[in-house]
């Protein structure tokens, strides 16, 4: 209970650290974020790191920058780069640096890598998620495993190292909407268990546990549910901490097919 | 309680939902829509019987899909939907997939690609369709890329450049799956490109083997291009092809030569520009071709889908391809040897005045510098969009623009990458490719027509006139019922013997793709995009 009001408020803390810029006449949506999220891993992951602090001095995550005070001196920059600096000017639009703005003000309000275990391997990682670890038995690798779950492929560009570290240890703390269960039995007793794929009043769509895209009626159901709880196992005591380490190493290697 | 709701594990070898087997069998199960034809033959005939002549007015309205945002001024909705086992996938343009609920059009999932700011398009940044084969859908991206995504969650599996956008390679068509492979080709021909057409692993989209439809140096047909004008020459794939299990011939129309209007620069036939190919899917190479209009100096290309059909000629059985040019002249061609059988004007046309005994056009008509008044006009007496054959009625219904003329215009033009390359141009009457949202003109300049031809002799059996032009496709059952539509924004149900109108619903834009039916637990629906929306119909 106490961690879920620790959630709750660094929720409220994220929401309430974004910028007026992107805040005015609109709020702030997990989305928006997201599409900041989106620009920054395409564009800025590289020079920056999936946690912003891969340039030496540099911590974006800080929430405080050195040569920006305002949210639209932090557009300048993403815009106009920093002249005699390796940060090159970029071409997005203004929405683009504003939703880039979101995203960073969000970075200082999120979780960081406590995780203190041995340097990992990720070599080593590929084959632990290929053979012991099972992982493609329900995600996918590009073209490889399948879709029960999260589709790893851009998982480096999507995810924060913490965020990866949790999903390994904790898989229940956090999970996100995209990826949400949902469980149904129908009037005959069938049980149908999947990912939520989209709802409304009178309909539930699914992708079910065998691959298969449902549309269900809710005047058919007995009952629904919307489980809090992943079907993804704690890796916690399923690894070694090498393993761990090597895993997680691989999986922020992975940025996508683009 | 919960505890019996634990996943159950997928098998990475999980069974592949749409192996080529059902593609290859698509006629016997009518209840899906598995290719852009429908079927491999072209013919967009449906055995659905469900919806006839006698109840085609109880259809209403089910369900609307709205594109997420209007379409860009210069994008139509132009893809043929699919649909297998309940879930119907759709291309909003320029490449934003969307599978949902064929019963109740709710959204499964979308996939938004983001183009290449680099793209070139001369006519509209569109998307004609998906294939789908196993796990996976595959689509052109207006950047030049063919992509696969997962048909279960829409992920990307695999991407791979067909050409570069920067020099004008697009991917409009919807591919054709061919066994192991996807077959497409680029757009671009009024940019300049050197066409092509390649089949892609479905596994991997590495390239398996690619048809110059420009022939290089040392290729057979390349003695028909003079100068070094086949580096530009054109011959772009805008449709789909076929495919003939029997004779393992994959069938493709090709696009006009570049500069379009401007043949000078580019004396010779201008192989295969404008032109039917026969292809072995296995490795690519030319069995036979069949040039509808050799030199083409009015943009007709050979945009249409062969269409095979198995007829009774002249007292034996003979395998045929049907396939009415935007020339204006509908053939009959042996599709085992591409053979001339028969040909003969579908509209007005005055660029020739005539047909030799091998289906080459007597030329009486040349774009010229000072302009030329040519029937039919540059879109032609028909375009992409797709004809329909019913075995049941004989009749091959056309969607036709009747009565249309340009004045083509010639001039010199260099090459330069990324800019038109057209030699020219064609004016007339009628908005070519952006219908306005108001028609003004007399009947006399230009009208559009649904025509059922008898492939036989080529008579027009009957007409369905429409006041406005239409950039329809046509699609007919087997319990001869024909649907179609037109710029106005009119959706129709006509008889498939008679041309009678049998039901009409205002769909509120024009229609500029080709309709799907298709049956979830019994019931049949008939589907067509319209404006920045997908319509659904059936039975009350």
């Amino acid at each position: 209970m106490a961690l879920k009001r620790l959630q709750y408020c660094l929720s409220v803390l994220v929401l309430a650290a974004l910028p007026a810029v992107a805040q005015e006449g609109h709020g702030i949506t997990p989305a928006d974020i997201q599409r900041g999220l989106f620009t920054y891993a395409s564009f800025c992951i590289n020079c920056h790191g999936p946690d912003g602090d891969q340039i030496s001095g540099v911590n974006l995550a800080s929430g405080r920058f050195r040569r920006a005070q305002s949210d639209n001196d932090l557009v300048q920059i993403i815009q106009k780069g920093i002249p005699g600096t390796a940060m090159p000017p970029g071409a997005y639009t203004d929405e683009q640096a504003n939703f880039l703005v979101v995203y960073l003000r969000s970075m200082a309000g999120s979780a960081k890598s406590k995780r203190t275990g041995p340097a990992g391997d990720a070599g080593r990682g590929k084959a632990v998620v290929e053979t012991k670890g099972q992982c493609l038995n329900c995600h996918r690798i590009g073209s490889q495993g399948t879709v029960a779950g999260p589709d790893l492929t851009a998982i480096g560009s999507t995810r924060r190292l913490a965020e990866i570290e949790t999903a390994l240890l904790d898989p229940s703390a956090e999970i996100r909407p995209e990826n949400r269960p949902v469980r149904a039995v129908a009037k005959d007793g069938t049980k149908i268990a999947g990912t939520l794929m989209n709802q409304d009043t009178y309909t539930i769509q699914m992708l079910d546990s065998k691959g298969k895209l449902r549309s269900l009626y809710k005047s058919n159901l007995r009952e629904y549910e919307f489980l809090k709880t992943s079907p993804m196992p704690n890796f916690k005591d399923k690894l070694s901490e090498q393993e761990l380490s090597d895993v997680i190493s691989y999986l922020v290697t992975l940025k996508g097919l683009r | 309680m919960r505890c019996t709701f634990l996943f159950l594990i997928i098998a990475a070898t999980a069974a592949a939902q749409t192996p080529f087997d059902r593609i290859l069998n698509a006629d016997k199960d009518p209840a899906n829509w598995l290719t852009y034809s429908g079927t491999l033959d072209g013919q967009r005939y449906s055995r659905l019987t469900q919806i006839t002549p006698a109840n085609v007015k109880d259809l209403e309205l089910k369900w609307v899909l709205q594109s997420r945002a209007p379409a860009e001024p210069n994008s139509k909705y132009e893809a043929t939907s699919l649909v297998n086992d309940g879930v119907l996938y759709t291309v909003q343009p320029p490449n934003v997939v969307v599978a949902l609920d064929a019963v109740n059009g709710k959204i499964f999932w979308t996939y938004a690609y983001n183009p290449s700011p680099a793209a070139r398009l001369c006519c509209g940044r569109v998307n004609r369709g998906l294939a789908i084969l196993g796990n996976s859908l595959f689509m052109g991206t207006i950047d030049g890329n063919l992509i696969a995504l997962d048909a279960r969650d829409g992920h990307m599996i695999w991407s791979t450049q067909v050409g570069r956008p920067e020099a004008s390679y697009s991917v409009t068509v919807a591919p054709l799956v061919v066994k192991g492979l996807v077959i497409a080709g680029p757009a671009g021909g009024e940019l300049g490109i050197s066409g092509f057409l390649a089949a892609y692993s479905a596994e991997t989209g590495k390239e398996l083997w690619r048809f110059n439809t420009i022939p290089k140096p040392g290729e057979a047909g390349h003695e028909s291009w003079e100068n070094d004008a086949w580096k530009h020459g054109g011959g772009s794939v805008w449709t789909t092809g076929s495919y003939d299990p029997a004779l393992n011939l994959l069938y493709w129309g090709i696009g006009n030569a570049s500069p379009d209007w401007n043949g000078d620069v580019r004396p010779g036939d201008n192989l295969y520009t404008s032109s039917v190919i026969a292809l072995d899917p296995d490795t690519g190479k030319l069995k036979w071709h069949f040039q509808f209009t050799p030199h083409d100096e009015f943009d007709f290309d050979a945009t249409q889908i062969p269409v095979l059909a198995d007829l009774t000629w002249q007292g034996k059985p003979r395998k045929v391809m049907l396939f009415a040019n935007r020339n204006g002249f509908f053939y009959v061609l042996d599709r085992q040897t591409g053979e001339f059988l028969l040909g003969k004007p579908f509209v007005k046309v005055t660029w020739a005045d005539g047909l030799d005994a091998k289906g080459r056009p007597n030329r009486v008509g040349h774009s010229t510098p000072e302009g030329s008044l040519i029937y039919p006009e540059n879109q032609g007496g028909t375009n992409w969009y797709n004809p329909a054959y019913s075995p049941r009625t004989g009749l091959f219904y056309v969607p036709s623009w009747m009565d249309t003329h340009s004045i083509n215009t010639s001039r010199v033009e260099t090459y330069k990458e990324g800019a038109p390359f057209n030699g020219g141009s064609a004016t007339h009457e009628l908005p070519a490719l952006r219908p306005g949202p108001t028609n003004k003109r007399l009947p006399e300049l230009a009208w559009g027509a649904i025509q059922a031809l008898d492939p036989k002799t080529g008579a027009v059996k009957w007409q369905f006139k429409m006041m406005d032009v239409t950039d329809s496709g046509v699609l007919v059952t087997a319990s001869d019922v024909v649907f179609a539509g037109g710029r106005e924004g009119y959706f129709y149900a006509l008889d498939a013997r008679t041309g009678a109108p049998l039901w009409k619903a205002m769909v509120g834009g024009a229609v500029s793709a080709g309709p799907t039916t298709y049956a979830v637990d019994g019931k049949q629906y008939i589907s067509i995009p319209a404006g920045n929306a997908i319509f659904t119909f059936g039975l009350r």
